[in-house]
């Protein structure tokens, strides 16, 4: 689709676009959009600047540390990487993912249910509502949560406290909000109490209401703009995640289905301890997050989209009724098999944030969840891996280990990683769409950042960022003279610096 | 009505679980809110600090000539500077990295990693410089608090910043001061 402007044939005599926010520091991405001589984009990029090098230094770790150690990649969805981690490392205990007692699964499922609420929760009411409710190109002032407080009272404490439950189901099970400790190889180090079980329930009926009406809101955001909201940065693309074996929902454990964009099936119910004859990943300079596709479609053609709207893009149904009639209505607006609409990732997001109250709810009904017996063990095995449908998408780890049970090996691809494609040609959409032929605008800064916003406003698993994308703007000429500048200020204005 | 107190936050090379940690202070936020306003942080789109700002928060090491910089930002438009949480204090998880030289690692990742077409250490010029080493904050500029934790608790925030709107010396209960 917009391929063609990942990279350009000469850059000699291009004007370099350099869309840098500060923030990139914070484990920022910044684009960059190269340009000629009648400002038509001929290079659009998303980098992302930071590296950790998780994989080499858990290394001559030994393989119990890993579900603490790896959780602090991102402390934003923390609990999907203890868990993606804890499920690896049953494995290495000998117990696959049948044979964990019924307890310990259930209370890891009821664990994720809260970190995908809160996650969700903070990413549409922390991060992106502001751009939803003041408008995308709205003041500075504006856009965070206090300004959302202060003149949407009602939906703005609705987040804060839809948010707050999903941590405080994470507090009750793992000890503490950010970093706790829960899953143990073969099972989990603590059984729910009854008192806490009576806790969580008295409040989980307002959750879900206050779930209904957030899939309400974001309905009528949608479709009160529905051309706008259905093109903006879309791009047709196939899905790829976590299935049920009947087709539903699911974000704990499952195969792999993936989809192409007219909703055929590419691959189903792959047992994902193969997904190395599935999926690779490729290296590009100009980048340090690497850019993973399906072997079988190529390079070119085998990227993918994961996360809520590849999710819900997938299954069949979703097996909680209230998020289940959501899907339906969700999928017949499109009138296509697939929703492409990247800006429908909200949607789909708030859909999922529905299922898992229903879902909470349902497991702390079940007598199970109250069980003792919450740990088994089998025969060592040197290889574990352990998938799990994060907050933001399918994440993969992968750990070997000698007889020592100290690390030797191992591979993480984490969910923003599989964006990686999809946000680069999001962002070559807009600059291709939008932007092209145009002169600098304040706007254009805008634009950018809400596609890859709709993605995951905080790239932080990949890239331990969060929030915003670029507020300075420079223009440089082909001999690498500053002849333009935008800068948006602390105070929200903008000023403009032509120095020729 | 006296002008707020500004609060500027930022991540360097931490895991936003030190700023999610703050964010748990709920509706607590909206007390703070009265008397406190956002610079420079993760949750506006507030880019760089103003010259005024009363406190910097700070999570995570530096690992970048990056991080260097935004460092020095903070440090030259805070009155308080904050380092919050293991990463900033001590380098923390990241700061594993110190034992295994800095070419392993990009190995690791680009060239001998499972799966892994077209290897090649990314090397753009459009990504900064990485350090050798991840170095705490202090080794860089001058830190006036420290907050412990990994991540300090929601509380502690809430007692830190409290007692410090206060006017008072800012203390820790022993009960608030974790270590896993
Ligand atoms: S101290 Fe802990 S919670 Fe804070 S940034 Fe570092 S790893 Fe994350």
């Amino acid at each position: 689709m917009y391929e063609h402007l990942e990279t350009a044939k000469r850059t000699e005599n291009l004007k370099r676009i350099v869309v840098d926010p500060v923030s990139r520091v914070e484990g920022h991405g910044k684009v960059t959009l190269m340009l000629d001589e009648n400002n038509m984009v001929q290079q659009a990029r998303l980098h992302i600047v930071e590296f950790r090098g998780f994989e080499r230094f858990i290394q001559g770790r030994p393989y119990w540390e890993l579900p603490v150690l790896v959780q602090r990649l991102c402390g934003i969805c923390p609990v999907s990487h203890h868990l993606a981690a804890a499920k690896a490392i049953d494995q290495l205990v000998g117990v696959d993912p049948v044979n964990l007692p019924v307890t310990a699964d259930k209370l890891r499922r009821l664990l994720h249910f809260g970190q995908v609420l809160q996650s969700h929760a903070l990413h549409f009411f922390h991060l992106s509502s502001p751009d939803l409710l003041f408008g995308f190109e709205s003041d500075i002032n504006k856009r965070h949560i206090v300004a959302v407080l202060a003149e949407y009272p009602d939906i703005g404490v609705q987040g804060v406290m839809m948010r707050k439950y999903g941590q405080e189901v994470i507090q009750t099970i793992c000890g503490k909000r950010v970093h706790g400790t829960g899953a143990i190889p073969g099972g989990m180090n603590k059984s729910l109490s009854t008192v806490e079980r009576d806790n969580l329930l008295q409040n989980i009926d307002q959750i879900i209401d206050w779930s209904i009406s957030s899939v309400e809101l974001i309905k009528k955001v949608h479709c009160s703009n529905l051309p706008y909201y259905d093109d903006f940065a879309t791009i047709r693309s196939n899905y790829l995640g976590l299935i049920k074996p009947d087709g539903a929902l699911e974000l704990y454990h499952g195969g792999i289905r993936a989809k192409n964009d007219k909703g055929e099936t590419i691959i189903d119910h792959v047992d994902y301890c193969r997904y190395n004859s599935y999926i690779h990943e490729e290296v590009r300079s100009w980048t340090y997050m690497k850019f993973p596709y399906l072997l079988s479609l190529g390079q070119q053609n085998g990227w993918y989209r994961v996360g809520p709207l590849a999710r819900v893009n997938n299954c069949d149904f979703i097996n909680t009724p209230m998020a289940e009639a959501a899907r339906l209505e969700f999928k017949a607006h499109s009138g296509e098999a697939m929703v492409h609409s990247t800006l429908a990732f909200h949607w789909a997001r708030l859909i999922e944030t529905l299922h898992c109250a229903e879902s909470i709810k349902a497991l702390l009904n079940d007598p199970d969840i109250l069980g003792q017996d919450l740990l088994t063990q089998g025969e060592k095995r040197y290889e574990g891996i352990g998938v799990i449908e994060a907050p933001r998408g399918t994440l993969f780890h992968h750990y070997q280990i000698d007889e020592n049970d100290i690390v030797t090996k191992a591979n993480l691809i984490v969910s923003t990683t599989s964006n990686n494609m999809a946000m680069n040609e999001s962002v070559r959409q807009v600059a291709a769409e939008y932007l092209s032929g145009r002169e600098l605008t304040e706007p254009l800064l805008n634009n950018l950042e809400v596609a890859i916003r709709a993605y995951d406003p905080c790239l932080s698993c990949a890239t331990h960022a969060v929030g915003k994308m670029p507020l300075q703007l420079e223009l440089i000429d082909a001999e690498g003279n500053l002849i333009d500048k935008l800068i948006k200020h602390g105070n929200g204005q903008v000023e403009r610096n032509c120095v020729s | 009505m006296t002008s707020k107190i500004r609060v500027a936050t930022t991540s360097l090379a931490g895991c936003f679980g030190c700023h999610m940690s703050f964010l748990d202070i709920d509706e607590r936020m909206l007390k703070l809110v009265e008397v406190v306003e956002f610079d420079r942080s993760p949750i506006n789109d507030i880019e760089h600090c103003s010259s005024n700002c009363d406190i910097g928060l700070i999570e995570g090491g530096v690992c970048n000539s990056e991080n260097v910089h935004v460092l020095r930002e903070f440090r030259k438009n805070c009155k308080i500077l904050v380092a919050v949480g293991a990463c900033a204090i001590n380098g923390g998880l990241p700061a594993l990295r110190n034992f295994v030289p800095l070419e392993e690692c990009l190995a690791e990742a680009y060239l001998d990693g499972i799966g892994v077409e077209n290897p090649q250490i990314p090397s753009d010029p459009e990504l900064p410089l990485l350090l050798d080493k991840v170095r705490p904050l202090h080794e860089v500029v001058k830190i006036d608090y420290y907050l412990p934790g990994c991540p300090p608790s929601a509380d502690v925030f809430w007692k830190f910043l409290t007692d410090l709107i206060a006017g008072s010396e800012p203390s820790l209960p022993y009960e608030l001061v974790h270590y896993d």
